[in-house]
């Protein structure tokens, strides 16, 4: 495969999944506007710095204000994160590849791109948000199902599922050190109802909220939040899960190439520290520290897998 | 698709009673459908020249066009006997020259037209083949009656619409094909690649590596070139993909260097090397000339045909066909007058308003006029481009085109169409039963170009 392929299949699936990552960041801060009646800018800072973009939001605009920041994340083509701006780069990265993906894959991200276009050529309107984002993801499902659904399973499918998680793990690690950084001077105060609509935006940004429920008790508990998304191995967005994936995607390509690259090295690795350390070990040395060293390999782990497998523009 | 006497002409009389069994909402319906299933499959172009250049739909009728098996048999006759006389021509010109020593045509003509390669001299491509594919146009004015407009023996363009028009027809109108026996196009992909792969070159070990080579998805028929390579199950490459090491073409992959045996390009001559033609190219992969002529690569068309289909080379097809064959073109020219010509320059400056004049190296309809429909003023302005210029230039007397159905908002109406079949040469010639239908969808108009308002239909070749 043309390592210009492999680059263009790894970053179409970086952009959908972030995406829909944006998405449902909307998702959450929209929830927490709709709870509260105070205050409500202070949430979208959070929901900005989860997305990586409060610096170019504040390039963009005066102040911050609800609708500026849905705006922001949801159309602005200056974001290069913002929902629109990501459909459109996953899109023309599937045209690029057009030759390595199915009919069905390419049509589902064509068609994506055809209906957001239309549904987000004007600023949208807080009663149309609702609809909005339910199409995202209801897209984004169509682009997995007919991935999954007709792909062979060879090094086409194994980058793009790089892709996909490389950007997984970067988006959960994110939105757990924010929010929780935000919220730890008040752990004291949990149980209130007030804080539990926010301990349940963090869950809420990874569309775990449900599951959270059935895995540990009903109450909300930062040690268990912090649990579920790093260290649980059956929740589809946490960082375990996603080294799993990638780490068993690196080893198909390894065994179909006959050779290993720094890459395999460094998410085994990762891998094996995510499994044996305990979330109280993770705490006392700082979930902070921990994670900003975790998405700094994350990265890491990307310019390994670009190296190594000859990715180029 | 009606005879004078307002029966249907025999090819369409099956579909003609389908047609006229049909609801003609749902009709409308099936023609907004088509476009849907055209746009989320992405067959798109860009024009060149507009603002707003992104992606346009060629428009697609949705009633076909429809030929009989024994026109048809004629037809491929004359097309296959032209396109072993084109590569004969060239094979000639590039060695040789028994043409121009016979004084059939003259030496300038070839030597000092800019399509001709002389980097082609002396060189002999696997299998002694030049002209891959080729995409005929012609134009029907009658019963058995055709002229061929061009040859298109560079890069043909358009296959991808014939195939998904026919898709796109089955998936709407499947009865149709059961009443109907429409001879098949869809293999074309494959025969495509055989054709390809049956060319490479002789130290060629194992199955031979092919690839398409793309300007990129800004192109406008990038669509096309992914959509082929896709069908073939072929790399789809750009110039930067690919470099010379070693005497080979190799392409960077996954895995480091790999080489390629057969390359598909669809970038023109001009780009394709740029340290042997254009210097500026940046589509092009150089030193790839130098791979060529050792006979480590086959580039399918080879550098060079583009002298077959010069447009002043053109008004030589009936002696070229001749002097190769040894027989009488089955197919006629269309005549032609050679602005070059003085005497012919007067004739078509004289009948400016009956004539259609054509640039000797254009495409897509750009820069031509058509006589019969231009306006005084614009006829005075062309004047003056051919005074200034009159070796740029060749005209033609308009045809009386025939004619086919198309839906219009208030029923069917006749327009002026031209047929593109695809003819693929390796140790055989094989012509695809069928081809483009490129339909002008203005009233009157006899410019079937996508890039000028034209249309497609589907093409069919009945068994009979």
């Amino acid at each position: 495969m043309l390592g210009r392929t492999a680059n263009g299949l790894y970053w179409m699936f970086r952009y959908i999944e972030r995406a829909e990552n944006s998405a449902r960041l909307i998702d959450a801060g929209l929830r927490m506007s709709l709870t509260r009646s105070e205050a409500a800018e202070d949430d979208w800072d959070g929901v900005l710095q989860s997305a990586d973009v409060r610096e170019l939001y504040d390039q963009v605009h005066e102040g911050l204000t609800s609708g500026d920041a849905i705006d922001f994340l949801l159309r602005d083509r200056t974001n290069p994160s913002s929902v629109m701006s990501c459909i459109e780069a996953g899109r023309n990265n599937a045209r690029m590849v057009r030759t390595a993906l199915t009919r069905e894959t390419w049509e589902a991200i064509n068609e994506c791109w055809i209906e957001m276009k239309g549904s987000l050529a004007r600023r949208a309107k807080t009663t149309d948000m609702p609809e909005i984002i339910d199409t995202i993801k209801r897209r984004a499902g169509l682009i997995r199902g007919a991935f999954h659904g007709t792909m062979l399973r060879n090094e086409i499918f194994n980058f793009s599922r790089i892709g996909t998680f490389i950007e997984r793990a970067d988006n959960t690690a994110r939105i757990l050190d924010v929010k929780y950084y935000v919220l730890l001077p008040a752990v004291s105060a949990v149980g209130s109802s007030m804080d539990n609509v926010q301990w349940e935006s963090i869950l809420r940004s990874v569309s775990a909220h449900r599951s959270y429920g059935w895995v540990y008790d009903a109450e909300l508990r930062p040690a268990n939040i912090a649990d579920f998304l790093i260290a649980n191995g059956r929740m589809p967005r946490s960082l375990a899960y996603c080294y799993d994936k990638l780490v068993s995607n690196l080893g198909y390509l390894a065994r179909e190439y006959g050779e290993r690259h720094a890459a395999h090295e460094t998410a085994e690795q990762t891998l094996g520290l995510l499994r044996s350390q305990s979330i109280a070990e993770i705490m006392d040395q700082g979930l902070h520290q921990y994670l900003k060293e975790f998405i700094n390999q994350n990265n890491r782990l990307g310019r390994e897998i670009s190296d190594g497998y000859r990715f180029y523009q | 698709m009606i005879n004078a006497d307002s029966s249907p002409r025999q090819p369409y009389s099956t579909y003609h009673q389908w047609y006229a069994s049909q609801d003609r909402n749902r009709l409308i319906a099936k023609s907004k459908e088509a476009e849907k299933i055209f746009r989320k499959t992405g067959i798109t172009f860009a024009v060149y020249g507009h603002a707003d250049s992104s992606e346009k739909l060629i428009p697609f009728d949705l009633i076909p066009r429809i030929i009989s098996g024994r026109e048809w048999r004629r037809l491929a006759q004359g097309i296959e006997q032209r396109v072993i006389a084109l590569n004969a021509f060239l094979d000639d010109i590039y060695h040789k020259q028994e043409i121009i020593r016979a004084g059939r045509i003259p030496r300038e003509l070839v030597e000092k037209n800019d399509t001709f390669l002389p980097q082609m001299i002396g060189f002999r491509p696997p299998g002694g083949v030049y002209t891959h594919i080729v995409g005929t146009d012609i134009v029907r004015t009658g019963e058995d009656q055709y002229y061929v407009l061009e040859d298109n023996a560079r890069t043909p363009s358009g296959v991808s619409y014939m195939l998904e028009n026919r898709e796109t027809m089955m998936q709407m109108f499947p009865e149709l094909f059961h009443q109907n026996r429409v001879r098949p196009v869809e293999n074309y992909p494959n025969l495509l690649r055989q054709s390809l792969s049956s060319l490479a070159p002789a130290g060629c070990e194992g199955r031979p590596r092919v690839a398409v080579l793309t300007p990129g998805i800004y192109n406008s028929a990038f669509y096309e070139h992914a959509f082929l390579a896709d069908m073939m199950g072929v790399e789809l490459v750009e110039g930067s993909d690919l470099r010379v090491i070693d005497g080979r073409v190799k392409m960077r992959t996954t895995r480091g260097y790999e080489a390629i045996d057969v390359l598909y390009r669809r970038v023109d001559d001009d780009f394709l090397d740029p340290l042997t033609f254009r210097p500026d190219s940046a589509l092009g992969i150089p030193g790839i000339m130098d791979v060529y002529r050792a006979g480590n690569i086959t580039i399918a068309n080879a550098p060079g045909t583009g002298i077959s289909d010069d447009k002043a080379i053109y008004s030589y097809m009936p002696e070229i066909v001749e002097f190769y064959t040894g027989r009488k073109p089955l197919l006629e020219n269309v005549p032609t007058w050679r602005c070059s010509e003085p005497e012919s320059l007067k004739y078509v400056l004289e009948h400016l308003a009956e004539l259609v004049v054509k640039e000797v190296h254009g495409s897509g309809g750009y820069g031509m006029l058509v006589g019969p429909t231009a306006t005084k003023k614009e006829c005075a302005a062309f004047a003056e481009k051919l005074k200034s210029r009159p070796g740029n230039y060749i005209a033609q007397p308009t045809l009386s085109l025939s004619t086919v159905p198309i839906m219009v908002n208030k029923g069917i109406a006749p327009r002026h169409v031209d047929l593109r079949p695809y003819v693929l040469v390796s140790d055989k010639v094989q012509i695809i039963p069928g081809g483009l239908t490129r339909v002008a969808l203005k009233e009157g108009s006899l410019v079937v170009n996508s890039s000028q308002g034209g249309g497609t239909k589907d093409t069919w070749v009945l068994e009979d």
